[in-house]
């Protein structure tokens, strides 16, 4: 898997000294393609409702890894991602409802509306830092199921009744399942989002953020525009939610009021802690907790996935500051080493 | 005329409440320089735990000055266990503290007394206040306690020592240790004060919006748009932004036409957004400036 150690919000010194550079990246690659061709092919092993859960998990990874993006190069932190994962949603199953678009075609439309959205709400949010900022995209992801309900809306978001979407078909006489299809064309998304996250934080954009994240005032200095950028990264995260979104509209189907509460937002946090903050590839560690984990504990008891959460966050903070990174980096040096 | 003044008062009611909380999240504001987003949750737990006592034959009053006593207790245990190692950890450290601290209160509460929606008592019935029809005897109950708590909050900080030793230790903490101020334990009481707010506030509001584990949500982004009216930095200010934000939503509620009750939590958050757009250092804040 590919690192991008210099993005971490910890400088971890084992990372800042490569000791075998050459036998680090080759152990990288390795991993990167077996991860790949372990992605591709499960479908043919797995029965339809697994592969539907597949596709849940790299949707929640799509949108830890927009969360990731923004907390891991500009250091803002948001707690009302499921905001924008919402407006994603309905606008997919709107589109696909009232006007027939392709439904491979609404992505890119709710990523505009996602990115609005985001620019929108950055502009004022950003004057806060830190736990400020996290409390008033807290507030955003707490008034979300409100708005939606709103009468003003009430008319194209179904209100409490939600909206129905109709399934995709595998196309071009694919022979393969048309859940196995929606999984394909997740990943395809996914690997693209990955891929254009990668190369953001190479840019000059990224490295402006990175800048900002680690001095804002020197940034500035140096003619980094701090508004502009903050607002930007930020639209561009609350796009990549926004595809999230949209993606699972159509793979589960439905839309309602009741899968954007706050405990989403919260749950998207989560997941980039588990996974480690700033590491693009923890977000699908990340994503297998959020979606896996539920299913187990509330299978035991309701509301016990809270507190299974809650003590993870906990034990990730105490003994495991990075997440899943540090695990991903130990076992790195461990095969380097050989 | 008089259902002006009427939406006023219970705008009033409710505001004391969104004062409350605004002011337990100002307090650990200024202690460490964090907003806790697990606030409106300990309030929460507090309450049920009042909730509990009742149950079980106690009678309102001591049910009632017991939670104060245990919400104080674990607002310094929570500090003491949780963030006082986190001290020196960075912001994103100290938010996922927050955020694991709000799973697992909203967890065990709906794992201990589930997620029913639950009566909670009035302690003064709801009959009208004094004869007048223009309140009635909780809510001026709900005034007149947070009244007095902030009174005596006012009475702490001016005038006894320990309170100058807290404003000290949250102002200039290296100062404060130099003259030889215990201020790790002045963090810990104003995580204890600050919950013990919260439990008040909880328990005053908690017949209006009745028990249940999410029940404080959207006070908390109340709270949160108060103390960001008041400036986030001054108790005064999230006291006076409490009362205007609860006077503010009722009477929107009550006159602008096709507003009702569920434009409740987006007006919370336009208030948020307006505030932080046209004037971001509230009413009373003082614009920070950063050393360079």
């Amino acid at each position: 898997m590919m690192d991008i150690g210099n993005t971490s919000t910890r400088t971890d010194p084992s990372a800042a000294i490569p000791a075998r550079p050459g036998i680090g990246a080759r152990f990288n690659v390795i991993v990167t393609i077996v991860l790949l061709l372990v992605l591709v092919f499960a479908p043919a092993f797995a029965k339809n409702f697994f592969v539907f859960q597949m596709t849940l998990w790299l949707i929640y990874a799509i949108a830890i890894l927009a969360l990731n993006l923004l907390t891991g190069s500009s250091g803002q932190v948001s707690l009302g991602h499921s905001a924008f994962y919402a407006i994603g949603a309905y606008t997919a199953a709107i589109l696909l409802n009232e006007t027939g678009l392709n439904y491979v075609l609404t992505l890119p439309v709710a990523a505009l509306f996602g990115f609005v959205a985001g620019f929108l709400f950055g502009f004022p949010a950003l004057r806060l830092t830190g736990v400020a900022l996290a409390m008033a995209t807290f507030a955003l992801a707490v008034a979300t199921p409100a708005i939606i309900k709103l009468h003003v809306f009430e008319e194209w978001t179904g209100g409490v009744q939600g909206l129905f979407v109709d399934k995709p078909r595998a196309p071009f006489g694919l022979p393969i399942s048309d859940d196995a299809w929606l999984y394909y064309l997740t990943l395809a998304v996914g690997v693209l989002v990955f891929l254009f996250g990668l190369s953001l934080l190479n840019s000059r954009t990224g490295r402006a953020c990175l800048a900002l994240r680690d001095n804002p005032i020197a940034a500035s200095a140096m003619g980094v525009n701090v508004a502009l950028y903050k607002t930007l990264i930020f639209g561009v995260s609350a796009a990549i939610a926004s595809i999230a979104g949209a993606l699972s509209a159509i793979a589960i189907q439905f839309v309602a009021v009741d899968s954007f509460t706050f405990h989403l937002a919260i749950l998207l946090f989560v997941g980039m802690v588990v996974g480690g903050i700033g590491w693009l590839p923890g977000s699908l560690v990340g994503a297998a907790f959020v979606v896996f984990v539920p299913n187990i504990a509330d299978g035991i008891s309701q509301g016990l996935s809270g507190a299974v959460f809650g003590g993870l966050l906990l034990l990730v903070i105490f003994v495991l500051p990075n997440g899943a990174k540090q695990i991903a980096t130990w076992l790195s040096a461990q095969f380097g080493a050989k | 005329m008089e259902l002006l003044i009427g939406q006023t008062l219970s705008g009033l009611a409710n505001g004391a409440i969104y004062a409350c909380i605004a002011l337990a999240l100002v307090m650990i504001y200024k202690t460490i320089d964090h907003l806790n987003i697990a606030q409106g949750e300990m309030a929460m737990i507090s309450t049920f735990f009042a909730w509990q006592l009742m149950e079980w034959g106690v009678p309102y009053w001591p049910a009632f000055f017991l939670t104060i006593f245990v919400a104080f207790c674990g607002g310094v245990a929570i500090d003491r266990v949780l963030f006082r190692p986190l001290a020196k950890a960075p912001v994103l450290t100290h938010l996922a503290g927050f955020v694991a601290l709000f799973m697992i209160l909203n967890s065990v509460a709906g794992l201990v007394w589930d997620f029913t929606i639950k009566p909670f008592p009035y302690p003064f019935g709801t009959s009208p206040f004094l004869g007048s029809s223009l309140i009635s005897t909780h809510q001026a109950a709900m005034i007149g306690i947070s009244m007095v708590l902030l009174f005596l909050l006012y009475l702490f900080f001016q005038f006894t020592r320990i309170g100058l030793a807290m404003r000290a230790a949250a102002t200039l903490p290296e100062s404060a240790r130099l003259v030889g101020i215990r201020t790790g334990r002045m963090v810990s009481l104003g995580w204890g004060m600050a919950s013990a707010i919260g439990a008040v506030a909880g328990m005053l509001i908690a017949p209006v919006v009745f028990l249940e584990p999410n029940m404080m949500a959207g006070i908390l982004l109340y709270g949160f748009a108060a103390a960001v009216l008041g400036g986030l930095s001054s108790p005064a200010g999230a006291v006076a932004g409490g009362l205007l934000v609860g006077v503010f939503e009722n009477l929107v509620g009550t006159f602008v036409p096709g507003v009702g009750h569920e434009i409740k939590l987006p007006l919370a958050l336009a208030l948020i957004i307006a505030v932080l757009a046209l004037k971001p250092n509230g009413l009373f804040g003082r614009k920070i400036t950063q050393r360079v």
